[in-house]
């Protein structure tokens, strides 16, 4: 957790040599990250029980954060430690969100400890205050947008904003203005709770009167520090799909080995086998596209925006692929509130539109890839 | 490099191998045509060394290298492709040689091979997989007739070779009578990690060809293709950060189950490629370069044009393992689900169904 790599400050796509290969493994320092994550979620997130309780304020545990946005410190992973954080990279903070997407933990860490944290890390100065309470855990942030908006999306217009994930418990929203960032209290809004495909990520519409909030950065660099913030969001949202996915596919060869139908283990024919083992090719896929997406922005490479993208196309449907799986190699069991499945179905489906939809990362790979789309006739 | 000295190597670690190859190209030196001893180089000699007599290893391995001998594979039959074990070409004891008979199907470069790796089998009564022998047969032999097999492409890149009473040395048996199968085996792995394992730049291979085509072409484009396009350009990065991912593992020794996907993968996207960039080239995608039969002596999966490659892609998902067996190999060896119960594992060869 104090990896020397640089978390903020990337160099500008000044080279023009073909960028270095990503380091695409764990270090034995992230291994150890996730084995206290994991345990934490073991002894505090089991998804078996989150059913029973995901529908009491989505299932929000505050012990639960506070063990691991200050007692691990992953809140503050992306934050040097001059600035009251980690002074970790990227790279940590993927593995923090593998584990949380395996247990579809209820926790604001994506919208606040890299969304809003990452933006702030961009925004200067007078950021550095609001930066530090983050990163200890003590308050959370998040973007006053939709969760469905991509980078290089613009801000949404002034007015009531929907969808805003993590909204209703956050303690601080950041705005967008056309003369800079702002940071607001969101006590001062008026916060209307959603009801949500995905429980665990769980939206409200937010109303933040005109002029509320401090200004942190100017129309400039608060453009950029949101552009940033978006594009950690969406490279890390490719690592939380992967540990969704596994978990899925984990779960789902568990039970087909044990599950008997017609004197076999259903996993033993090929039918449902063959399933299994394409999900596996997909997920082996996933782990070196979230990786590269991880590392790009750990090492500031000018391909992180491109392999942000493709992260974000193939972990995507790597997610929505193995909780579909998930629900229906289960059988009934798949399709009852008692088992955990559901919620991991529902995550994965709101997660494929959060960030940008696949669609909308393919144009950007349309662009940064060279492979133009037809000129419209007329 | 690391082969053992004496036998086509210099005991000396594996990674050098590309400063070698490098220093021996930029003076000058001819290589071996790699290309075109593919076999003999990817599994002949992995399997030689690995159960060759010092006798067998001596004779065979230098001119192996040199590439003065090309080799062939005698496996695959008309009867037993997928389930290899099942084969029939039957291998008779007599005195201190076999006389081996039978036929053998989808064999490249038999035409051009002094020799080849072969299994047959010794004991019709034990169960299958227990009655195999791997030899090491002469082409040159009068028993031995190969005849070119005309594929999809218009190409015999392959042959079918028929055996007939062929005189093997008992000298030339590669392993213990009736371990062939497990010799096999060991030729198997080194075929398949040489099919889809090869290091790539980004948009290297057949994603390269399509990408041309739609950068060169915009009059070709439509919003339906683009999607494909882009689609396949994703999966093309993913497979290639993949096999980026699983060299990094072998680099740092700890090798992972990726690499059992690689070629699942490969032929996948070879197919799915080249079938969209035949209909990227509309009118012309109706059109193919020239049905003649041919002998190819070096097979290019990205070469000639998109119906060709189109065509030949459909090699890919059944050669060295077809993707349904891969499929299988994935579900029981990395995911650990139980095996298909099976009705041929016990029962003697020649009892089995066929």
């Amino acid at each position: 957790m104090t990896d020397p790599k640089p978390a903020t400050d990337p160099k500008p796509a000044t080279d023009p040599k073909p960028v270095a290969d990503p380091d695409l493994l764990y270090s034995r320092d992230e291994e150890d990250l996730r084995s206290a994550v994991r345990s934490l979620l073991a002894d505090r997130a089991d998804p078996a029980a989150l059913p029973a309780r995901v529908e009491q304020a989505g299932g929000h545990d505050p012990e639960l954060w506070r063990a691991l946005a200050a007692s691990i410190g992953a809140a503050g992973l992306l934050v040097p430690e001059k600035l009251g954080g980690q002074g970790a990279s990227h790279r940590e903070a993927a593995v923090v969100c593998e584990e949380l997407g395996r247990a579809v933990a209820p926790l604001p860490y994506l919208t606040s400890s890299v969304i809003a944290t990452e933006t702030l890390l961009a925004a200067g100065p007078a950021a550095e205050g609001l930066l530090a309470e983050l990163a200890a855990g003590e308050r959370t942030a998040v973007l006053l947008t939709p969760l469905s908006t991509a980078p290089g999306d613009p801000p949404p217009p002034p007015g009531p904003v929907t969808a805003v994930a993590d909204a209703a418990l956050a303690d601080v929203l950041l705005v967008l203005r056309p003369d800079g960032l702002y940071a607001a209290e969101a006590a001062d809004a008026v916060r209307t709770p959603l009801t949500a495909l995905d429980l665990t990520r769980p939206p409200a519409t937010v109303d933040l009167p005109e002029g509320t909030g401090a200004k942190v950065a100017d129309a400039e660099t608060g453009r950029a520090a949101w552009e940033r913030g978006l594009l950690a969001g969406a490279a890390l949202l490719a690592s939380e799909q992967l540990g969704l996915a596994e978990w899925c596919l984990e779960q789902t060869v568990r039970h087909t080995a044990t599950r008997h139908q017609f004197n076999r283990p259903i996993g033993s024919f090929q039918a449902l086998k063959h399933r299994m083992a394409e999900l596996w090719l997909e997920i082996a896929g996933a782990r070196a596209a979230a990786r590269a997406a991880a590392d790009a922005l750990a090492t500031g490479s000018p391909d992180a925006p491109l392999l942000t993208a493709v992260a974000q196309v193939h972990c995507s449907r790597t997610a929505v692929h193995a909780a579909e799986e998930c629900v229906q190699l289960h059988g009934g069991l798949g399709m009852t509130w008692e088992h955990p499945a559901h919620l991991y179905l529902k995550r994965a489906k709101a997660d494929q539109t959060a960030l940008g939809s696949p669609g909308r990362h393919k144009d950007t790979i349309a662009r940064l890839a060279d492979l133009p789309a037809p000129v419209s006739p007329g | 490099m690391h082969y053992p000295a004496g036998l086509g190597g210099l005991d000396a670690p594996r990674a050098l191998q590309p400063a070698v190859d490098a220093e021996l190209a930029a003076a000058g030196a001819p290589d071996n045509d790699p290309r075109r001893i593919g076999i003999g180089l990817g599994m002949a000699a992995p399997t030689i060394l690995a159960y060759g007599t010092e006798e067998q290893k001596h004779r065979f391995l230098r001119p192996l290298w040199t590439g003065e001998e090309v080799w062939c594979q005698l496996f695959s039959e008309p009867g037993a492709g997928s389930d290899l074990a099942a084969l029939a070409t039957r291998a008779v004891a007599d005195g201190d040689s076999w006389a081996v008979t039978g036929q053998k199907v989808w064999t490249s470069s038999a035409h051009l091979a002094r020799w080849a790796i072969l299994v047959a089998r010794t004991d019709p009564d034990a169960p299958k997989h227990r009655g195999l022998t791997y030899f090491l047969c002469d082409m040159t032999d009068p028993g031995v007739e190969v005849r070119p097999l005309r594929q999809i492409t218009g190409e015999a890149e392959f042959n079918e070779v028929f055996l007939d009473g062929v005189r093997i040395p008992d000298a030339h048996r590669l392993g213990a009578v009736g371990e062939g199968w497990r010799v096999a085996q060991a030729t198997l792995m080194n075929e398949r990690v040489s099919i889809g394992g090869g290091r790539q730049p980004r948009e290297g291979g057949m994603i390269a060809k399509a990408a041309a085509t739609w950068r060169e072409r915009p009059e070709l484009r439509t919003a339906e293709l683009h999607q494909r396009l882009l689609d396949l350009w994703v999966d093309a990065e993913v497979a290639r950060l993949t096999g980026e991912r699983l060299r990094q593992q072998l680099a740092a020794g700890a090798p992972g189950p990726e690499g059992s996907g690689a070629k699942l993968v490969f032929a996948r996207l070879n197919q799915q490629i080249s079938a969209l960039e035949t209909e990227l080239l509309g009118d012309e995608g109706l059109l193919y370069e020239d049905w003649t039969l041919r002998r190819p002596e070096y097979v290019d999966f990205t070469g000639r044009d998109a119906g060709y490659r189109y065509l030949r892609a459909k090699g890919n998902s059944i050669e060295g393992g077809t993707s349904e067996v891969l499929l299988n190999i994935v579900a029981e060896r990395v995911l650990g689900l139980p095996a298909e119960p099976r009705t041929d594992k016990d029962v003697p060869w020649k009892d089995l169904a066929r």
